[in-house]
């Protein structure tokens, strides 16, 4: 590899920022100062070759300063980590998130998606454009623009404000290092994740993320926090025969895993008024607080909660008081009951995987587990972009050691030892306490070299996605963090046979995740006590649009879609439908309330539960524009890579533009052909995107009689 | 003397291909099989030296049991699977890929799919006059040996394949953008001549659709002085230095027109050099004699 890069230079707030990740450039080979001596050695090969998986980060790590990535500091990181500038420009330009283009350092994500839509986000982006210009235009030192589903469908419509730049001293989001033993988060109810971080006070190396690159000792983060020595990531599966323990190769004493340098301001402003937008502009640092995660948990406080009974009821910052309420217990019992225990308690227990395929995850560890191929990882599938979906937020926000521990227990249930969370790029506040728990836990040795003493390694490192619905795909996601396009994968090779980084890995979402502590707490026939026979346990549902309560709510699986309505307040009058399972899944209609929540039901009734949306639309609602809205959604997350998926949904979304105040026969022609379009995507796509992007449509003809 | 590398020993797979029972060797694809048995599968992305990246889906087929199609041309011949290439589903899908790119695409100068078109009564028109279209992606012309012409681009990945880890290890062009909007890029999305390119051509000897092509062919096409039927194809050998690779000479009117290299060939496997690709011109260089 003879890799040849531009002359663009880097400024010095890029090349900090990239620094600030990886360190100082040791050599003129890495784009540090060039010198005579550098001309008499050669720096590269494998080794170098082998930290892609920081690309990334360090493309977050520039965003978030500068809030574009211009050519200077695409080159630079380029060098630093030995990737063709070609690819790392194909990387960059894939995700929404990104800029190659000067922008100002604020941007405002306005969502318009369906739940937003459904609830007046046409009113704010109107007003927005009058105020601020249309969208993509600068003005006042900060940009808006139209997003996909945020995930904040409780408080519809929303909006995401990102200021690039140094965060304040002070400010700084702890980067993952202990924060010292001791202090307490602040409670449930109050302050946000940027005040949370703030109050974490001095620990040994708080304040992380504002410090200037250069105090940043090199080995520190070039060994543990990047990640950069030989020995991490998939580095260390090179020639490092397993140990008797087979660790992976230790962090620095300071050093974690998590690769998180400074984050850039952040404010969530839901619900969204233009007068809300405008001011959070100017200062998102002065954004109105959000409210706790608890809000969004109509039922919390009820006894009867089994995956959301902490949200609200502990602090999610304080490790004492989630151990105080069970915590850690159903690690304990992992030990007690060993990798294969463990494994046959989640597949007694009947657990089918909430990531919305429902596949039993007892039998993917059990396949994961078997593999020869020593070496395999955990990958929690954190990147929770389905249009009106926020449970998995809801959970990290409110319950963020529940998913620590679950990880924890699944790495040890598939003999992995390092899991990788992949946390989609909107979510500020579960970055916040996710990272702020996997510290604690470190701190505690409940992550690191021997956890809980039991002599067995496993640590946790954040990635931040970056704006991609698509890299919620089992497979995509491997890619994603391996700083490839997060494109999917052929299968077979199933994951469980090869996955991140060639192999065997277990991918599971964080609902599934945090199921295995109530199945390893009480035991894997109490928990198969609840629900129905094949469908196991508890399911949490995103109830949003025309409903009084709105938010996640837990239920044991068999309930049906009317008890469900009924506990956020009722079907409202002039129910149209119900949109079940998300952009992927389809409608019911208001006779078909009483469909029972669970796999089999769903399906039985041409539905399916997905990933638990249920989107509720009364009859203001305009269906073909709602229509219109999941085409556009899925044209604009197609990765590219097939023809079905790439073209097709171009295609759909041009017939119902066509379509959209047509009826009867001036529709028929059209519908013929969504007909045709829509059953190519399913059949010939590569993945579930493709495959599930005609859904929503062809039910809403076939069951609500769209265009009749 | 030469020498033809065999390989392992490969045990024998057997399965049912259209109610017919085959026998492919272990690890050989459906479309190896459906070569063998003598069926004609369309294929666009494919590539014989390439691994294929499955991206176009036109050699889609049955396979019993499972919920989607599967590409022939990447999904290995497992024993016992029962395939049928030819049902309706698989037709339909293919009519469907061949429509959604003709439609979007100038497929003028790809070889077999006017006759595949033909032969699955693909429409590309009745997505109506206003479908999008990446024809209106303009040629780059900006350097002396190859043209880019991103309106034929069928985003196959071969180049890619081709300039990166696969063949010429230059990784000088990537995919850029997301969805319908993606395009094959050097970085930046710069000229050819700012990028790391090497002009090896193997991305050109590759290319399904003619996107990517001689200078002197995108320029006597649009002088409508390009005829394939007048042109010879003469195979040779390499000047230029010892390693022999072969060089197959495209003339037309006595003039070298285009240099491929045979894809069978176990040395080169169809890839060439800046000088073996484009450094003709000296062959010809006959002043005073015109």
């Amino acid at each position: 590899m003879d890799l040849k890069y531009t002359d663009a230079k880097p400024s010095d707030a890029e090349r900090a920022a990239v620094d600030g990740l990886l360190g100082p450039a040791p050599t003129g080979w890495e784009g540090g100062e060039r010198d005579a001596a550098d001309l008499r050695w050669a720096k590269g090969g494998h080794e170098a070759r082998d930290r892609r998986d920081l690309l990334l980060p360090a493309l977050h790590a520039v965003n978030d300063r500068v809030g574009w990535i211009s050519e200077g500091a695409l080159d630079y990181i380029c060098r630093r980590l030995t990737v063709p500038p070609a690819e790392a420009y194909g990387v960059a330009t894939f995700y929404a998130m990104f800029s190659l283009r000067p922008r100002p350092a604020t941007v405002l994500h306005v969502c318009t998606d369906i739940a937003c839509a459904a609830s007046g986000s046409k009113r704010v982006t109107e007003s927005l454009t009058t105020r601020l210009g249309p969208p993509g235009t600068p003005a006042g030192g900060a940009v808006w623009q139209e997003s996909p589903c945020l995930g904040l469908c409780e408080r519809a419509p929303a909006a995401l404000v990102i200021r690039a730049g140094e965060v304040p001293e002070g400010e700084a989001r702890g980067s993952g290092e202990d924060a010292g033993e001791g202090e307490r988060g602040p409670s449930p109810g109050e302050g946000t994740g940027r005040q949370e971080a703030g109050s974490q006070g001095p620990g040994p190396r708080g304040g992380t993320g504002a410090e200037p690159p250069e105090s940043l000792a090199p080995e520190a983060r070039g060994a543990g926090a990047g990640g950069a020595a030989p020995g991490f990531g998939k580095g260390r599966d090179r020639g490092t025969p397993p140990t008797h323990r087979d660790r992976p190769a230790p962090a620095t004493p300071s050093g974690t895993a998590a690769v998180i340098p400074a984050t850039p301001t952040t404010a969530v402003v839901a619900p969204a008024t233009p007068d809300s937008l405008v001011l959070a502009a100017q200062d998102p640092a002065r954004a109105e607080h959000e409210p706790p995660p608890a809000a969004a948990v109509p039922q919390t406080g009820d006894p009867g909660l089994v995956l959301l009974r902490r949200v609200g009821t502990t602090d999610p910052a304080d490790l004492d008081d989630y151990r105080a309420h069970g915590g850690y217990t159903a690690l304990r019992n992992a030990f007690a009951l060993g990798p294969a225990g463990v494994i046959r308690e989640v597949t007694d227990a009947g657990l089918l995987g909430r990531g919305g395929a429902a596949f039993p995850t007892g039998r993917k560890w059990q396949g994961t587990a078997s593999q020869p191929v020593r070496t395999r990882y955990l990958v929690c599938n954190a990147d929770e972009s389905e249009p009106g979906t926020f449970k998995d937020r809801v959970l990290m926000e409110g319950d963020p050691y529940a998913l620590v521990e679950a990880m924890t227990i699944a790495g040890y249930a598939v003999g992995a030892h390092r899991g990788y969370l992949y946390l989609r790029g909107e979510y500020p506040r579960a970055l916040d306490r996710l990272t702020h728990a996997a510290a604690r836990a470190r701190a505690r040795g409940l992550l690191g070299d021997d956890v809980l003493g039991q002599g067995y390694a496993f640590d946790i490192e954040i990635r931040r996605g970056a704006g991609a619905y698509i890299c919620g795909e089992e497979t995509a996601i491997f890619n994603s963090i391996e700083g490839h396009r997060g494109e999917p994968r052929t299968k077979p090779p199933f994951p469980t046979e090869r996955g991140l980084f060639g192999k065997p890995t277990a991918v599971n979402n964080v609902e599934t995740l945090v199921n295995v502590l109530p199945i390893l707490t009480h035991g894997a026939a109490a928990f198969a006590a609840t629900g129905t026979e094949s469908s196991t346990g508890t399911k949490l549902f995103c109830v949003a649009g025309t409903v009084d309560r709105p938010g996640v709510f837990e239920v044991p699986f068999g309930a049906t879609l009317r008890d469900l309505l009924d506990l956020a307040g009722g079907p409202p009058a002039g129910l149209r439908a119900v949109l079940l399972g998300g952009a992927a899944g389809g409608f019911v209609r208001p006779d078909e309330l009483d469909v029972p929540l669970t796999f089999e039901g769903a399906r039985a009734a041409g539905a399916t539960l997905g990933s638990g949306v249920v989107l509720v639309l009364d009859d203001t609602v305009d269906l073909p524009r709602i229509l219109i809205r999941v085409a556009e959604f899925f044209r604009d997350e197609s990765c590219g890579q097939c023809v079905p998926c790439r073209v097709g949904t171009v295609r759909q979304e041009e017939a119902l533009h066509r379509i959209a105040d047509l009826r009867g026969a001036a529709a028929a022609a059209d519908v013929a052909l969504l007909r045709e379009v829509g059953q190519v995507m399913r059949d010939a796509s590569i993945c579930g995107l493709g495959q599930t992007a005609w859904n929503a449509v062809e039910s809403a003809i076939d069951r609500l009689g769209a265009y009749e | 003397m030469s020498s033809v590398p065999l390989g392992l020993p490969r045990r024998r797979v057997e399965f049912e291909l259209d109610g017919e029972t085959v026998h492919a060797l272990e690890g050989d694809t459906i479309l190896d099989a459906c070569t063998a048995a003598g069926k004609d599968i369309p294929t666009l992305c494919y590539g014989d030296t390439l691994t294929p990246k499955n991206a176009c889906r036109v050699c889609v087929v049955e396979v019993e049991g499972a919920r989607a199609l599967a590409p022939a041309c990447s999904r290995r011949a497992e024993p016992g699977m029962k395939v049928r290439t030819g049902s309706e589903r698989a037709r339909l899908s293919r009519r469907l890929v061949l429509e959604l790119l003709a439609s979007s695409t100038d497929l003028s100068t790809t070889p077999h799919v006017a006759g595949w078109i033909e032969e699955y009564g693909a429409e590309p028109g009745r997505f109506g006059p206003d479908a999008a279209t990446v024809g209106d992606r303009g040629a780059k012309v900006d350097n002396d040996l190859y043209v880019r012409e991103y309106g034929k681009c069928i985003m196959c990945y071969k180049c890619v394949d081709a300039c990166g880890d696969q063949w010429q290890n230059t990784f000088a062009i990537a995919v850029a953008g997301r969805g319908f909007d993606t395009t094959i890029a050097v970085e930046h999305d710069g000229p050819l001549p700012d990028s790391a390119c090497v002009y090896c051509g193997n991305c050109i000897e590759v290319c399904p659709t003619g996107a990517l092509s001689f200078r002197t062919e995108y320029e006597m096409r649009a002088a409508g002085t390009w005829d394939e039927d007048a042109q010879t194809e003469t195979t040779t050998v390499c000047a230029y230095c010892g390693v022999g690779c072969n060089l197959t000479l495209h003339v037309q009117d006595n003039r070298i027109v285009k240099v491929g290299s045979p894809h069978d060939n176990p040395i080169t496997r169809g890839n060439l050099c800046i000088k073996g690709r484009f450094g003709y011109q000296h062959v010809q260089n006959v002043q005073g004699t015109e």
